[in-house]
């Protein structure tokens, strides 16, 4: 069984994000690195290939600058080989745009099974994955919270409102797993080794065949009117806890009315 | 613009909350505001949507073992060309709503803009408000190409208002074959038990993070949360090592919270928590750093550890009642 992961390369979300002055998208110049939430479908899916006894895992990638060290991370991790689709033509793209270019990735591919995160951790947009399914004709399941293959179908526990619902969907298929699905592996030295010498296949748009004008920010048909601080929330007090904190606590509840 | 559509989700013939507050934003927007339901309840329904501003209520009915998003993404693409497009589709940000959404999208060749707190008419279009940044940043954006625009909107971004507007007229909304789309089946479903109020409309929330520890002393946060009369929430951090389902999680992935009072506990305040809870009324943090980004929104901050607070805190509610 092969499994194709989409894989997002983002800034640090731990430094400082910034939006370019003209477009007020996000800056993605710097280095890049795997979104934290991919490190779900990534383990899920070597863990998946792993039980039906063989077959590849694929990482799926659009990313500005040919940048590949996102990648690298999931090699890393185990995967066989990754497609990057790096083209300045995909500057701007909004989720549409890049479910597009990942449903021409997924035809040359053709994974049994595309695992992606939910959404991402830099744009949250939260829907690629589902549109990306309804481009290629296929089912979806999305909020996985646990994953397994049997018989050309796929079995999902997918989260609800109220709890969950045991999900059975035939492949070829796309599931989004949640956080917590299964333990990320870290990549071991072998795994950083071994990584370096896996394919990268470069892609432009035109590889994959897509007018420029169905991505980038002219496909997005959309623009940001303006950015604006936030109102600010003003820090209240703050006291040190000298073994009676809880008292200025239970005050407080009273104050508010919900003791 | 003349006419919005909105995605009312119900369950047994109550719509949810977030549906009437779609429907309530929905009637500055345009004249002509429609619901499209599905589920079992759906004609039940129908009166409490029209209750919040529905003209006209669309029931696609039982959906039986399929998941909602192929089927309704289908029958709504199919309405809008049978029946005129409407200027805006408004859909909440569910585990449901964004399956239906992202087909729509898909289906209409039409983007979407997901993550929207905000939404006014400005100049004859729509402009959206989406919190960036952990909220730091308030970011407007409007589509430029043709309609209809899909707005998918977070929980509690608007308050749900009854109008004086009267019995809506109900249709049926055919479900046309959705093909390979449909395959997914649900073959059972299991709701969790939950104890007190639910998370998102609680009045007190108080919640757990990384600062506890361990999966055990997440015992603690539920005690408090019981006596409050609240309901226990918690970080990503603490869902993401398996301590607490993922129902518990408030924030960017989780769920948004606008408590009467959101008691902090062991959480540092990363962006992702700080956007689902900065919208409660009142803030009690409780962490053992001092330097925590919690503390630059807490009405109350304690610095401490929540070893020690927690169980003071838990016997003198107790003793109080």
């Amino acid at each position: 069984m092969n499994v194709a992961v989409c894989v997002k390369q983002i800034p640090d979300p731990a430094g400082e994000l910034s939006l370019t002055p003209d477009s007020h998208t996000l800056v993605r110049e710097g280095k890049l690195m795997m979104d934290d939430s991919d490190a779900y479908g990534v383990e899920m899916a070597l863990q998946l290939v792993e039980a039906a006894g063989g077959g590849d895992v694929v990482l799926m990638s659009m990313a500005p600058n040919g940048e590949t060290s996102g990648l690298r991370t999931a090699l890393a991790m185990g995967a066989e080989r990754a497609v990057l689709v790096s083209d300045p033509a995909l500057a701007g793209s909004d989720a549409l745009g890049t479910a597009k270019v990942l449903a021409a990735v997924v035809k040359r591919v053709e994974p049994d099974l595309v695992l992606a995160a939910t959404e991402s951790t830099d744009g949250y947009t939260g829907t690629m994955p589902v549109q990306l399914a309804e481009l290629l004709g296929w089912p979806s399941v999305s909020f996985a919270k646990q994953v397994s293959v049997a018989g050309g179908a796929v079995n999902v526990r997918r989260q609800t409102e109220a709890g969950y619902d045991e999900v059975t969907c035939p492949l070829p298929a796309v599931v989004t797993v949640t956080a917590g699905v299964v333990e990320p592996r870290y990549p071991s030295f072998k795994g950083i080794m071994a990584a370096r010498s896996k394919s990268v296949e470069q892609l432009s748009v035109s590889d994959l065949g897509i007018e420029g004008s169905q991505v980038g920010a002219t496909g997005a048909r959309q623009e940001v009117v303006s950015v604006q601080q936030a109102d600010e929330r003003q820090a209240g007090e703050i006291v040190v806890d000298e073994g009676d904190a809880h008292e200025r606590i239970l005050a407080f509840l009273e104050q508010v009315k919900v003791l | 613009m003349d006419k919005v559509w909105v995605l009312a989700e119900q369950s047994a013939g109550s719509p949810s909350a977030i549906a009437l507050e779609l429907l309530s934003k929905a009637r500055d927007l345009a004249q002509q505001v429609e619901a499209i339901t599905y589920g079992a309840g759906g004609q039940l329904a129908a009166a409490t949507l029209g209750e919040y501003g529905a003209t006209k209520v669309f029931d696609a009915g039982d959906l039986g073992d399929s998941l909602p998003g192929p089927k309704l993404a289908a029958a709504i693409a199919a309405l809008a060309a049978s029946e005129g497009a409407p200027g805006a589709i408004l859909v909440g940000m569910t585990y449901d709503g964004r399956d239906v959404a992202a087909r729509l999208s898909a289906r209409l060749d039409r983007p979407l803009l997901t993550n929207v707190v905000g939404l006014a008419k400005e100049d004859d279009s729509l402009v959206t408000e989406h919190a960036i940044f952990g909220a730091t940043k308030v970011l407007k954006a409007r589509f430029t190409g043709e309609g209809p625009g899909i707005f998918v909107v977070r929980a509690k971004s608007f308050a749900a208002e009854p109008s004086s507007s009267g019995v809506p007229e109900t249709a049926a909304l055919d479900l046309p074959d959705a093909g390979a789309t449909d395959a997914a089946k649900v073959k059972g479903r299991h709701a969790e038990e939950r104890e007190g109020p639910a998370l998102d409309e609680a009045p007190v929330v108080v919640s757990g993070g990384r600062g506890l520890g361990s999966a055990e002393n997440y015992a603690l946060i539920e005690e408090l949360a019981k006596l409050l009369k609240g309901a226990a929430g918690a970080s990503r951090a603490i869902v993401d090592a398996g301590w607490v389902p993922y129902s518990h999680q408030v924030g960017q992935t989780g769920k948004t919270v606008k408590p009467t009072v959101y008691i902090a506990c062991g959480i540092s305040g990363a962006t992702q928590h700080m956007v689902g809870m900065k919208g409660a009324k009142n803030i009690v943090a409780i962490n053992k750093d001092q330097d925590a980004p919690i503390f630059s929104i807490a009405d109350l901050g304690v610095v401490g550890d929540v070893h020690k607070v927690l169980p003071k805190l838990i016997e003198a509610v107790k003793s109080r009642s």
